[in-house]
Protein backbone atom coordinates (compact mmCIF):
# COMPACT_ATOMS: atom_id res chain seq x y z
CA UNK A 1 0.00 0.00 0.00
CA UNK A 2 2.79 2.50 0.78
CA UNK A 3 4.27 1.56 -2.39
CA UNK A 4 1.28 3.09 -3.96
CA UNK A 5 3.01 6.25 -3.81
CA UNK A 6 6.76 7.37 -3.99
CA UNK A 7 8.57 8.51 -0.83
CA UNK A 8 8.52 11.96 -2.31
CA UNK A 9 5.21 12.02 -2.65
CA UNK A 10 4.03 10.87 0.41
CA UNK A 11 5.57 13.74 1.94
CA UNK A 12 3.54 16.03 -0.36
CA UNK A 13 0.75 14.65 1.19
CA UNK A 14 1.63 14.81 4.83
CA UNK A 15 2.80 18.45 4.24
CA UNK A 16 -0.57 19.13 2.74
CA UNK A 17 -2.54 17.79 5.49
CA UNK A 18 -0.04 19.36 7.87
CA UNK A 19 0.01 22.86 5.88
CA UNK A 20 -4.10 22.81 6.06
CA UNK A 21 -4.24 21.56 9.77
CA UNK A 22 -2.86 24.24 10.75
CA UNK A 23 -3.79 26.88 8.68
CA UNK A 24 -7.63 25.95 9.55
CA UNK A 25 -6.15 25.67 13.58
CA UNK A 26 -5.01 29.85 13.21
CA UNK A 27 -7.80 30.87 11.17
CA UNK A 28 -10.87 29.69 13.18
CA UNK A 29 -10.40 31.59 16.43
CA UNK A 30 -8.95 34.63 14.38
CA UNK A 31 -11.93 34.28 11.68
CA UNK A 32 -14.55 33.99 14.48
CA UNK A 33 -13.24 37.20 16.44
CA UNK A 34 -13.36 38.62 12.79
CA UNK A 35 -16.69 37.37 11.56
CA UNK A 36 -18.40 38.57 15.28
CA UNK A 37 -16.87 41.75 14.66
CA UNK A 38 -17.93 42.50 11.51
CA UNK A 39 -21.55 40.80 12.04
CA UNK A 40 -22.33 42.60 15.27
CA UNK A 41 -19.76 46.05 15.75
CA UNK A 42 -19.93 48.97 14.69
CA UNK A 43 -16.57 50.47 14.10
CA UNK A 44 -14.44 52.84 12.10
CA UNK A 45 -12.62 50.90 9.41
CA UNK A 46 -15.19 48.31 9.75
CA UNK A 47 -15.61 48.21 5.69
CA UNK A 48 -12.03 48.81 4.96
CA UNK A 49 -11.42 45.48 7.55
CA UNK A 50 -14.07 43.45 5.31
CA UNK A 51 -11.97 44.42 2.01
CA UNK A 52 -9.00 43.35 3.61
CA UNK A 53 -10.68 40.21 4.45
CA UNK A 54 -12.18 39.69 1.11
CA UNK A 55 -9.11 40.85 -0.70
CA UNK A 56 -7.20 37.32 -1.11
CA UNK A 57 -10.57 36.03 -2.93
CA UNK A 58 -10.55 38.43 -5.39
CA UNK A 59 -6.94 39.40 -5.99
CA UNK A 60 -4.54 36.95 -8.60
CA UNK A 61 -3.18 34.38 -6.05
CA UNK A 62 0.22 35.05 -7.66
CA UNK A 63 -0.45 38.68 -6.10
CA UNK A 64 -1.05 37.56 -2.80
CA UNK A 65 1.64 35.16 -2.99
CA UNK A 66 3.97 38.26 -3.58
CA UNK A 67 2.67 40.69 -1.05
CA UNK A 68 3.02 37.86 1.61
CA UNK A 69 7.31 37.47 0.42
CA UNK A 70 7.15 41.55 0.66
CA UNK A 71 5.67 41.64 4.36
CA UNK A 72 6.57 38.17 5.66
CA UNK A 73 9.84 37.22 3.73
CA UNK A 74 12.99 37.42 5.57
CA UNK A 75 14.16 41.27 4.27
CA UNK A 76 10.02 42.19 4.70
CA UNK A 77 8.87 43.99 7.73
CA UNK A 78 7.14 41.41 9.58
CA UNK A 79 9.56 38.94 8.48
CA UNK A 80 12.57 40.25 9.31
CA UNK A 81 11.65 41.12 12.71
CA UNK A 82 10.18 37.30 13.15
CA UNK A 83 13.43 36.26 11.76
CA UNK A 84 15.43 38.71 13.84
CA UNK A 85 13.89 38.45 17.02
CA UNK A 86 12.13 35.53 17.50
CA UNK A 87 13.76 33.05 15.43
CA UNK A 88 10.50 32.25 13.60
CA UNK A 89 10.85 32.62 9.41
CA UNK A 90 7.86 32.22 6.96
CA UNK A 91 9.94 32.37 4.00
CA UNK A 92 10.72 29.10 2.06
CA UNK A 93 9.79 26.76 5.08
CA UNK A 94 6.42 25.27 5.42
CA UNK A 95 5.34 27.58 7.96
CA UNK A 96 5.37 30.04 5.01
CA UNK A 97 3.12 27.78 3.13
CA UNK A 98 0.75 27.42 5.67
CA UNK A 99 0.65 31.08 6.12
CA UNK A 100 -0.29 31.66 2.46
CA UNK A 101 -3.15 28.54 2.80
CA UNK A 102 -4.59 30.25 5.68
CA UNK A 103 -4.54 33.76 4.30
CA UNK A 104 -6.26 32.45 0.90
CA UNK A 105 -9.00 30.54 2.94
CA UNK A 106 -9.26 32.85 5.81
CA UNK A 107 -11.74 34.77 3.30
CA UNK A 108 -14.01 31.80 3.72
CA UNK A 109 -13.50 30.66 7.12
CA UNK A 110 -15.32 34.23 7.97
CA UNK A 111 -18.12 33.83 5.42
CA UNK A 112 -19.05 30.73 6.92
CA UNK A 113 -19.07 31.97 10.55
CA UNK A 114 -20.37 35.67 10.10
CA UNK A 115 -23.20 33.96 8.08
CA UNK A 116 -24.40 31.94 11.04
CA UNK A 117 -23.93 34.96 13.85
CA UNK A 118 -26.31 37.20 11.70
CA UNK A 119 -28.46 34.31 12.11
CA UNK A 120 -28.36 33.85 16.01
CA UNK A 121 -31.15 36.77 17.43
CA UNK A 122 -29.82 39.07 19.20
CA UNK A 123 -32.76 38.92 21.75
CA UNK A 124 -31.19 35.01 22.97
CA UNK A 125 -28.01 36.96 23.65
CA UNK A 126 -29.85 39.85 25.79
CA UNK A 127 -32.18 36.96 27.20
CA UNK A 128 -28.88 35.23 28.62
CA UNK A 129 -27.47 38.50 29.99
CA UNK A 130 -30.71 39.29 31.75
CA UNK A 131 -30.11 36.02 33.39
CA UNK A 132 -26.89 36.72 34.59
CA UNK A 133 -24.35 35.37 31.98
CA UNK A 134 -21.45 38.52 31.39
CA UNK A 135 -20.93 39.27 27.67
CA UNK A 136 -18.00 36.27 27.81
CA UNK A 137 -20.40 33.98 29.14
CA UNK A 138 -23.80 35.16 26.60
CA UNK A 139 -21.11 33.94 24.14
CA UNK A 140 -19.49 30.96 25.28
CA UNK A 141 -23.03 29.46 26.13
CA UNK A 142 -25.33 31.07 23.62
CA UNK A 143 -23.85 32.44 20.33
CA UNK A 144 -21.04 29.96 20.48
CA UNK A 145 -22.90 26.77 20.50
CA UNK A 146 -25.52 28.43 18.00
CA UNK A 147 -23.13 28.82 15.52
CA UNK A 148 -21.69 25.30 15.47
CA UNK A 149 -22.53 24.57 11.97
CA UNK A 150 -21.17 27.19 10.81
CA UNK A 151 -17.92 26.69 12.05
CA UNK A 152 -18.15 23.40 10.77
CA UNK A 153 -18.73 24.64 7.36
CA UNK A 154 -16.14 27.51 7.81
CA UNK A 155 -13.49 24.75 9.23
CA UNK A 156 -13.84 22.13 6.29
CA UNK A 157 -14.02 25.19 3.69
CA UNK A 158 -10.65 26.39 5.28
CA UNK A 159 -9.09 22.65 5.53
CA UNK A 160 -10.10 22.05 1.56
CA UNK A 161 -8.74 25.14 0.82
CA UNK A 162 -5.74 24.63 2.41
CA UNK A 163 -4.91 21.58 0.73
CA UNK A 164 -5.10 22.56 -2.30
CA UNK A 165 -3.56 26.35 -2.34
CA UNK A 166 -0.66 26.83 -5.05
CA UNK A 167 -0.63 30.19 -6.75
CA UNK A 168 0.04 32.42 -3.51
CA UNK A 169 2.08 29.41 -2.37
CA UNK A 170 4.13 29.06 -5.27
CA UNK A 171 5.12 32.62 -5.33
CA UNK A 172 5.63 33.30 -1.69
CA UNK A 173 7.62 29.52 -0.24
CA UNK A 174 8.86 28.43 -3.93
CA UNK A 175 8.18 24.74 -4.30
CA UNK A 176 10.75 22.69 -2.20
CA UNK A 177 10.07 19.00 -1.99
CA UNK A 178 9.86 17.53 1.74
CA UNK A 179 9.56 21.53 2.97
CA UNK A 180 6.70 23.71 0.66
CA UNK A 181 5.77 20.81 -1.86
CA UNK A 182 2.38 20.13 -1.15
CA UNK A 183 0.14 18.11 -3.24
CA UNK A 184 -1.01 20.51 -5.68
CA UNK A 185 2.67 22.05 -5.85
CA UNK A 186 3.93 17.90 -6.71
CA UNK A 187 1.37 17.58 -9.15
CA UNK A 188 2.57 20.74 -10.92
CA UNK A 189 5.76 19.54 -11.17
CA UNK A 190 5.18 15.79 -12.51
CA UNK A 191 2.86 17.22 -15.24
CA UNK A 192 6.34 19.49 -16.89
CA UNK A 193 8.13 16.10 -16.15
CA UNK A 194 8.24 13.09 -18.82
CA UNK A 195 6.49 10.22 -18.21
CA UNK A 196 4.77 11.96 -14.48
CA UNK A 197 1.30 11.48 -15.66
CA UNK A 198 0.47 8.98 -14.56
CA UNK A 199 1.89 9.89 -11.13
CA UNK A 200 0.16 13.46 -11.28
CA UNK A 201 -3.35 11.19 -11.85
CA UNK A 202 -2.31 9.26 -8.74
CA UNK A 203 -1.82 12.22 -6.39
CA UNK A 204 -5.21 14.51 -8.27
CA UNK A 205 -7.41 11.65 -7.59
CA UNK A 206 -5.57 11.46 -3.59
CA UNK A 207 -6.39 14.89 -3.40
CA UNK A 208 -9.92 14.59 -4.57
CA UNK A 209 -10.28 11.71 -2.40
CA UNK A 210 -9.27 13.46 0.80
CA UNK A 211 -11.70 16.67 -0.13
CA UNK A 212 -14.97 14.97 -0.55
CA UNK A 213 -14.20 13.05 2.78
CA UNK A 214 -13.89 16.43 4.37
CA UNK A 215 -16.76 16.91 2.75
CA UNK A 216 -19.14 14.02 3.57
CA UNK A 217 -17.47 14.51 7.36
CA UNK A 218 -18.49 18.04 7.84
CA UNK A 219 -22.37 17.58 6.18
CA UNK A 220 -22.67 14.34 8.61
CA UNK A 221 -21.31 16.32 11.58
CA UNK A 222 -23.35 19.73 10.82
CA UNK A 223 -26.74 18.13 9.99
CA UNK A 224 -26.34 16.13 14.19
CA UNK A 225 -25.26 19.64 15.18
CA UNK A 226 -28.52 21.38 13.07
CA UNK A 227 -30.47 18.45 14.58
CA UNK A 228 -29.57 19.32 18.53
CA UNK A 229 -29.61 22.68 17.87
CA UNK A 230 -33.07 22.95 15.79
CA UNK A 231 -34.67 21.17 19.08
CA UNK A 232 -36.63 18.18 18.71
CA UNK B 1 -40.41 49.52 47.12
CA UNK B 2 -39.42 50.09 43.49
CA UNK B 3 -38.84 53.12 42.83
CA UNK B 4 -38.38 54.11 38.99
CA UNK B 5 -37.64 57.39 37.46
CA UNK B 6 -36.76 57.11 33.31
CA UNK B 7 -36.91 60.16 31.09
CA UNK B 8 -35.32 59.36 27.35
CA UNK B 9 -36.23 60.94 24.14
CA UNK B 10 -36.37 58.97 20.90
CA UNK B 11 -36.71 60.48 17.40
CA UNK B 12 -40.03 60.86 17.01
CA UNK B 13 -41.16 60.09 20.83
CA UNK B 14 -40.18 60.14 24.84
CA UNK B 15 -41.00 58.82 27.54
CA UNK B 16 -40.40 60.64 31.04
CA UNK B 17 -41.89 58.98 33.95
CA UNK B 18 -41.47 58.63 37.29
CA UNK B 19 -43.45 56.08 39.18
CA UNK B 20 -43.54 53.42 42.72
CA UNK B 21 -43.58 49.47 42.32
CA UNK B 22 -44.85 48.18 46.01
CA UNK B 23 -44.66 44.29 46.75
CA UNK B 24 -46.59 42.51 44.45
CA UNK B 25 -47.56 42.86 40.77
CA UNK B 26 -47.17 46.48 39.62
CA UNK B 27 -48.56 46.57 35.60
CA UNK B 28 -47.41 49.05 33.31
CA UNK B 29 -51.18 49.45 31.58
CA UNK B 30 -51.27 51.25 28.13
CA UNK B 31 -51.64 51.09 24.24
CA UNK B 32 -48.81 49.94 22.03
CA UNK B 33 -46.74 52.91 21.93
CA UNK B 34 -47.06 54.54 25.01
CA UNK B 35 -43.76 53.52 26.36
CA UNK B 36 -44.17 50.55 28.57
CA UNK B 37 -41.46 48.29 26.67
CA UNK B 38 -39.20 51.36 26.64
CA UNK B 39 -39.42 51.36 31.16
CA UNK B 40 -39.44 47.58 31.25
CA UNK B 41 -36.31 47.73 29.03
CA UNK B 42 -34.67 50.91 31.13
CA UNK B 43 -35.47 48.47 34.23
CA UNK B 44 -33.87 45.36 32.94
CA UNK B 45 -30.46 47.55 31.49
CA UNK B 46 -31.33 46.50 27.91
CA UNK B 47 -32.05 50.44 26.87
CA UNK B 48 -29.76 52.72 28.63
CA UNK B 49 -32.05 55.90 29.12
CA UNK B 50 -30.99 59.94 28.92
CA UNK B 51 -31.21 60.31 32.35
CA UNK B 52 -33.12 58.23 35.09
CA UNK B 53 -33.07 56.74 38.47
CA UNK B 54 -34.08 53.12 39.29
CA UNK B 55 -33.53 51.80 42.81
CA UNK B 56 -35.26 49.90 45.56
CA UNK B 57 -33.60 50.98 49.22
CA UNK B 58 -30.13 50.96 48.92
CA UNK B 59 -29.97 48.75 45.75
CA UNK B 60 -29.44 51.02 42.82
CA UNK B 61 -29.69 49.74 39.60
CA UNK B 62 -29.45 53.44 37.60
CA UNK B 63 -28.85 56.57 39.05
CA UNK B 64 -27.35 58.63 36.19
CA UNK B 65 -26.76 61.55 38.11
CA UNK B 66 -24.38 59.41 40.44
CA UNK B 67 -22.79 57.96 37.23
CA UNK B 68 -24.20 54.39 38.12
CA UNK B 69 -25.29 51.98 34.80
CA UNK B 70 -25.32 48.45 36.00
CA UNK B 71 -24.63 45.82 33.00
CA UNK B 72 -27.54 43.73 32.71
CA UNK B 73 -26.00 40.92 34.31
CA UNK B 74 -25.78 42.52 37.05
CA UNK B 75 -29.28 43.41 37.92
CA UNK B 76 -30.41 40.09 39.01
CA UNK B 77 -33.62 40.21 37.47
CA UNK B 78 -35.95 37.72 35.97
CA UNK B 79 -37.21 39.16 32.72
CA UNK B 80 -40.05 37.11 30.77
CA UNK B 81 -40.25 37.92 27.30
CA UNK B 82 -43.22 38.04 24.93
CA UNK B 83 -41.67 35.59 22.74
CA UNK B 84 -40.30 33.42 25.25
CA UNK B 85 -36.84 33.31 24.26
CA UNK B 86 -35.78 29.97 25.13
CA UNK B 87 -32.44 28.77 24.20
CA UNK B 88 -33.10 26.50 21.57
CA UNK B 89 -29.85 24.66 21.72
CA UNK B 90 -30.59 23.49 25.70
CA UNK B 91 -32.91 21.06 27.41
CA UNK B 92 -35.84 22.21 29.07
CA UNK B 93 -33.92 21.49 32.07
CA UNK B 94 -30.84 23.55 31.55
CA UNK B 95 -32.59 26.29 29.95
CA UNK B 96 -34.61 26.46 33.62
CA UNK B 97 -30.98 25.95 35.54
CA UNK B 98 -29.39 28.69 33.06
CA UNK B 99 -29.70 31.40 35.45
CA UNK B 100 -29.67 29.97 38.74
CA UNK B 101 -25.84 29.26 37.44
CA UNK B 102 -25.12 32.52 37.04
CA UNK B 103 -26.98 34.17 40.97
CA UNK B 104 -24.78 34.65 44.00
CA UNK B 105 -24.08 31.39 45.76
CA UNK B 106 -25.97 32.75 48.58
CA UNK B 107 -28.26 34.38 46.96
CA UNK B 108 -32.37 33.34 47.94
CA UNK B 109 -33.74 31.12 45.57
CA UNK B 110 -36.64 28.97 44.37
CA UNK B 111 -36.34 25.31 44.34
CA UNK B 112 -36.35 23.91 41.12
CA UNK B 113 -38.59 20.74 42.35
CA UNK B 114 -41.35 23.38 43.54
CA UNK B 115 -41.06 25.59 41.07
CA UNK B 116 -41.51 22.47 38.42
CA UNK B 117 -44.56 21.34 40.52
CA UNK B 118 -45.70 24.73 40.47
CA UNK B 119 -45.75 25.80 36.46
CA UNK B 120 -46.73 22.06 35.67
CA UNK B 121 -43.18 21.36 33.42
CA UNK B 122 -42.31 18.12 35.19
CA UNK B 123 -43.16 16.26 31.75
CA UNK B 124 -40.95 18.91 29.39
CA UNK B 125 -37.87 18.99 31.64
CA UNK B 126 -35.65 16.84 29.01
CA UNK B 127 -36.78 18.07 25.71
CA UNK B 128 -35.79 20.89 23.62
CA UNK B 129 -37.69 23.98 23.05
CA UNK B 130 -38.37 23.27 19.05
CA UNK B 131 -40.72 20.58 20.56
CA UNK B 132 -42.78 22.73 23.28
CA UNK B 133 -46.05 24.43 22.63
CA UNK B 134 -46.23 28.10 22.96
CA UNK B 135 -48.23 27.87 26.24
CA UNK B 136 -45.86 25.37 27.13
CA UNK B 137 -42.73 27.64 26.35
CA UNK B 138 -44.03 30.59 28.22
CA UNK B 139 -44.39 27.95 31.58
CA UNK B 140 -40.88 27.47 31.08
CA UNK B 141 -39.81 31.03 30.96
CA UNK B 142 -41.62 31.31 33.32
CA UNK B 143 -39.39 28.76 35.18
CA UNK B 144 -36.46 29.96 33.47
CA UNK B 145 -36.74 33.69 35.45
CA UNK B 146 -38.13 32.99 38.83
CA UNK B 147 -34.82 30.41 39.21
CA UNK B 148 -32.49 32.82 38.35
CA UNK B 149 -32.83 34.36 42.02
CA UNK B 150 -33.90 37.48 40.99
CA UNK B 151 -34.83 40.20 43.43
CA UNK B 152 -37.14 41.90 40.75
CA UNK B 153 -39.16 39.44 38.05
CA UNK B 154 -39.89 41.68 34.63
CA UNK B 155 -42.69 40.63 32.40
CA UNK B 156 -43.07 42.34 28.80
CA UNK B 157 -46.45 41.02 27.76
CA UNK B 158 -45.81 37.83 28.19
CA UNK B 159 -49.35 36.59 26.90
CA UNK B 160 -49.77 38.52 24.15
CA UNK B 161 -48.53 35.74 22.03
CA UNK B 162 -50.69 33.27 22.94
CA UNK B 163 -54.31 32.55 21.91
CA UNK B 164 -57.05 32.70 24.44
CA UNK B 165 -56.88 29.04 25.28
CA UNK B 166 -53.44 29.28 26.39
CA UNK B 167 -53.70 32.27 27.92
CA UNK B 168 -56.05 31.19 30.51
CA UNK B 169 -53.71 27.94 31.03
CA UNK B 170 -50.86 30.25 31.92
CA UNK B 171 -52.67 33.11 34.21
CA UNK B 172 -53.66 31.11 36.93
CA UNK B 173 -49.88 30.30 36.98
CA UNK B 174 -49.38 33.85 37.36
CA UNK B 175 -51.45 34.64 40.01
CA UNK B 176 -50.36 31.69 41.99
CA UNK B 177 -46.65 33.70 41.67
CA UNK B 178 -48.33 36.77 42.67
CA UNK B 179 -49.65 34.80 45.78
CA UNK B 180 -46.76 32.62 46.15
CA UNK B 181 -43.74 33.82 45.39
CA UNK B 182 -42.35 36.66 47.59
CA UNK B 183 -40.68 38.53 44.87
CA UNK B 184 -41.81 41.68 43.51
CA UNK B 185 -43.37 41.76 39.39
CA UNK B 186 -43.03 44.64 36.89
CA UNK B 187 -45.75 43.45 34.51
CA UNK B 188 -46.34 45.25 31.33
CA UNK B 189 -49.64 45.08 29.55
CA UNK B 190 -52.43 46.58 27.19
CA UNK B 191 -55.58 43.48 27.96
CA UNK B 192 -57.86 44.87 30.70
CA UNK B 193 -58.33 41.00 31.69
CA UNK B 194 -54.63 40.73 32.55
CA UNK B 195 -54.87 44.00 34.11
CA UNK B 196 -58.14 43.13 36.54
CA UNK B 197 -56.75 39.79 37.13
CA UNK B 198 -53.13 40.23 38.18
CA UNK B 199 -52.73 43.81 39.25
CA UNK B 200 -51.87 45.23 42.79
CA UNK B 201 -50.97 48.66 41.68
CA UNK B 202 -51.72 50.07 38.47
CA UNK B 203 -49.59 52.60 36.86
CA UNK B 204 -51.36 53.95 33.33
CA UNK B 205 -49.12 55.05 30.89
CA UNK B 206 -50.48 57.52 27.53
CA UNK B 207 -47.88 58.42 24.98
CA UNK B 208 -44.81 58.47 27.13
CA UNK B 209 -46.28 59.92 30.15
CA UNK B 210 -47.45 58.35 33.84
CA UNK B 211 -51.28 59.39 34.29
CA UNK B 212 -52.32 57.49 37.04
CA UNK B 213 -51.01 55.49 39.54
CA UNK B 214 -52.35 53.81 42.66
CA UNK B 215 -54.07 50.41 44.20
CA UNK B 216 -55.26 48.56 40.60
CA UNK B 217 -59.21 48.87 41.85
CA UNK B 218 -58.74 52.10 42.24
CA UNK B 219 -57.34 53.24 39.00
CA UNK B 220 -59.42 51.05 37.23
CA UNK B 221 -62.80 52.67 38.79
CA UNK B 222 -62.01 55.65 38.19
CA UNK B 223 -63.86 56.41 34.62
CA UNK B 224 -61.44 59.34 34.02
CA UNK B 225 -58.38 56.47 33.51
CA UNK B 226 -59.11 54.72 30.19
CA UNK B 227 -55.42 53.84 29.15
CA UNK B 228 -56.97 51.01 26.75
CA UNK B 229 -59.90 52.81 26.26
CA UNK B 230 -63.53 53.03 26.89
CA UNK B 231 -64.16 49.88 24.96
CA UNK B 232 -62.00 48.30 27.55
CA UNK B 233 -63.00 50.12 30.45
CA UNK B 234 -64.28 48.02 33.66
CA UNK B 235 -63.88 47.76 37.02
CA UNK B 236 -62.58 44.97 39.41
CA UNK B 237 -64.32 43.71 42.63
CA UNK B 238 -63.21 41.76 45.04
CA UNK B 239 -65.14 38.99 46.74
CA UNK B 240 -64.72 35.14 47.86
CA UNK B 241 -66.56 32.22 47.00
CA UNK B 242 -69.47 31.76 49.19
CA UNK B 243 -71.39 28.63 47.28
CA UNK B 244 -71.68 26.75 44.05
CA UNK B 245 -75.23 25.87 42.45
CA UNK B 246 -76.27 22.95 40.29
CA UNK B 247 -77.46 24.87 37.94
CA UNK B 248 -74.05 25.96 37.15
CA UNK B 249 -73.23 29.11 38.87
CA UNK B 250 -71.70 29.91 41.53
CA UNK B 251 -71.92 32.87 43.88
CA UNK B 252 -69.71 35.22 45.05
CA UNK B 253 -70.15 37.24 48.16
CA UNK B 254 -68.43 40.94 47.25
CA UNK B 255 -68.77 43.20 50.67
CA UNK B 256 -71.98 41.18 51.23
CA UNK B 257 -73.80 41.58 48.85
CA UNK B 258 -74.13 38.25 46.39
CA UNK B 259 -73.02 37.74 42.79
CA UNK B 260 -74.21 35.15 40.17
CA UNK B 261 -70.73 34.41 37.95
CA UNK B 262 -70.76 31.55 35.51
CA UNK B 263 -69.19 28.03 37.98
CA UNK B 264 -66.09 29.01 39.01
CA UNK B 265 -63.27 25.97 40.42
CA UNK B 266 -62.43 27.74 43.41
CA UNK B 267 -63.85 26.01 46.29
CA UNK B 268 -65.67 28.19 48.97
CA UNK B 269 -63.77 31.07 51.06
CA UNK B 270 -61.65 31.67 48.17
CA UNK B 271 -60.65 35.30 47.42
CA UNK B 272 -61.40 35.85 43.89
CA UNK B 273 -61.54 39.38 41.77
CA UNK B 274 -64.35 39.68 39.17
CA UNK B 275 -63.51 42.25 36.58
CA UNK B 276 -66.93 43.53 35.22
CA UNK B 277 -66.39 44.79 31.92
CA UNK B 278 -67.92 48.96 31.94
CA UNK B 279 -70.75 47.81 28.61
CA UNK B 280 -72.22 44.96 30.48
CA UNK B 281 -73.45 47.14 33.31
CA UNK B 282 -77.00 48.29 33.04
CA UNK B 283 -78.23 51.26 35.00
CA UNK B 284 -81.49 52.13 36.60
CA UNK B 285 -83.09 54.57 39.04
CA UNK B 286 -85.45 52.19 40.31
CA UNK B 287 -85.25 48.55 41.38
CA UNK B 288 -86.63 47.00 38.28
CA UNK B 289 -88.93 44.24 38.32
CA UNK B 290 -89.30 41.33 36.27
CA UNK B 291 -85.77 41.16 34.91
CA UNK B 292 -83.96 37.94 33.92
CA UNK B 293 -80.22 40.02 34.98
CA UNK B 294 -79.40 38.12 38.31
CA UNK B 295 -76.89 40.46 39.61
CA UNK B 296 -78.94 43.81 40.91
CA UNK B 297 -76.60 45.92 42.89
CA UNK B 298 -78.35 49.32 44.59
CA UNK B 299 -75.98 52.44 44.67
CA UNK B 300 -75.19 56.26 44.34
CA UNK B 301 -73.43 57.48 41.25
CA UNK B 302 -70.07 59.23 42.35
CA UNK B 303 -68.70 60.74 39.08
CA UNK B 304 -70.29 60.70 35.39
CA UNK B 305 -67.29 61.16 32.48
CA UNK B 306 -68.58 62.02 29.16
CA UNK B 307 -66.22 60.86 25.95
CA UNK B 308 -66.16 62.76 22.72
CA UNK B 309 -68.37 60.14 21.10
CA UNK B 310 -71.63 59.84 22.22
CA UNK B 311 -71.01 57.51 25.29
CA UNK B 312 -70.54 58.16 29.32
CA UNK B 313 -69.03 56.29 31.66
CA UNK B 314 -70.68 56.46 34.52
CA UNK B 315 -68.81 55.34 38.12
CA UNK B 316 -71.62 54.12 40.66
CA UNK B 317 -70.58 53.50 43.83
CA UNK B 318 -71.84 49.80 45.29
CA UNK B 319 -71.70 47.82 48.75
CA UNK B 320 -69.59 45.53 46.94
CA UNK B 321 -67.58 48.12 45.32
CA UNK B 322 -67.25 50.57 42.92
CA UNK B 323 -68.90 49.67 39.14
CA UNK B 324 -67.94 51.29 36.17
CA UNK B 325 -70.87 51.56 33.18
CA UNK B 326 -70.47 52.59 29.72
CA UNK B 327 -73.88 53.94 28.96
CA UNK B 328 -74.58 56.97 26.03
CA UNK B 329 -75.20 60.57 27.14
CA UNK B 330 -78.55 60.23 26.25
CA UNK B 331 -79.65 57.77 28.66
CA UNK B 332 -77.66 59.71 31.37
CA UNK B 333 -79.73 62.84 30.58
CA UNK B 334 -82.97 60.59 30.36
CA UNK B 335 -82.26 59.30 34.02
CA UNK B 336 -81.10 62.29 34.84
CA UNK B 337 -78.09 61.02 36.55
CA UNK B 338 -76.02 63.09 38.42
CA UNK B 339 -72.92 62.50 41.21
CA UNK B 340 -75.22 61.49 44.26
CA UNK B 341 -77.79 60.23 42.89
CA UNK B 342 -79.10 56.43 43.62
CA UNK B 343 -78.62 53.89 40.96
CA UNK B 344 -79.22 50.59 41.00
CA UNK B 345 -76.32 49.09 38.47
CA UNK B 346 -77.28 45.31 36.75
CA UNK B 347 -75.16 42.78 35.26
CA UNK B 348 -76.01 39.75 33.39
CA UNK B 349 -74.52 36.44 34.87
CA UNK B 350 -73.51 35.30 32.03
CA UNK B 351 -71.53 38.37 30.52
CA UNK B 352 -69.39 37.86 32.96
CA UNK B 353 -66.54 36.35 31.00
CA UNK B 354 -64.83 33.18 33.11
CA UNK B 355 -61.51 34.85 31.84
CA UNK B 356 -62.64 37.59 34.17
CA UNK B 357 -63.10 35.86 37.05
CA UNK B 358 -59.51 34.75 38.71
CA UNK B 359 -57.98 34.12 42.05
CA UNK B 360 -57.46 36.83 44.36
CA UNK B 361 -54.61 37.63 46.67
CA UNK B 362 -53.93 36.62 50.04
CA UNK B 363 -53.35 39.89 51.45
CA UNK B 364 -55.75 43.00 50.67
CA UNK B 365 -55.60 44.57 47.29
CA UNK B 366 -56.92 47.49 48.44
CA UNK B 367 -54.06 48.64 50.88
Amino acid sequence: MADWLSPAEWDAVRLSLRVALWATVFSLPVGILVAYALARWRFPGREALNVLVHLPLIMPPVVTGYLLLLAFGTRGPVGGFLDSVLGFTFAFRWTGAALAAGVMAFPFMVRAVRLSIEAVDPKLEQAASTLGASRIWVFMTVTLPLILPGMIAGTVLTFAKGMGEFGATITFVSNIPGQTQTIPLAIDLLLETPGGEARAARLAGLSILLAATALALSEWISRRVAARVGGA
Amino acid sequence: MLEVSVRHVFRSFSVDVAFRAPPGVTVLFGRSGSGKTTIINAVAGLLMPDAGRIASGDWTLLDTRRGIRLKPHRRRLGYIFQEGRLFPHLTVRQNLAYGAWFAPKGAPREDMGRVVDLLGIGHLLDRRPGALSGGEKQRVAIGRALLSAPRLILADEPLAALDEARKAEILPFLERLRDEVNVPILYVSHSATEVARLATTVVALDAGRVIREGPAAEVLGDPAVLPAGAREAGAILTATVAAHHDDGLSELDAGGISLFVPRVSQTPGTAMRVRIAAHDVILSRGRPDGLSALNILPGVVSEIRSGAGPGAIVAVDTGAGRLLARITQRSARALALAPGTEAHAIVKTVSVAPSDIGGGETTAVLS
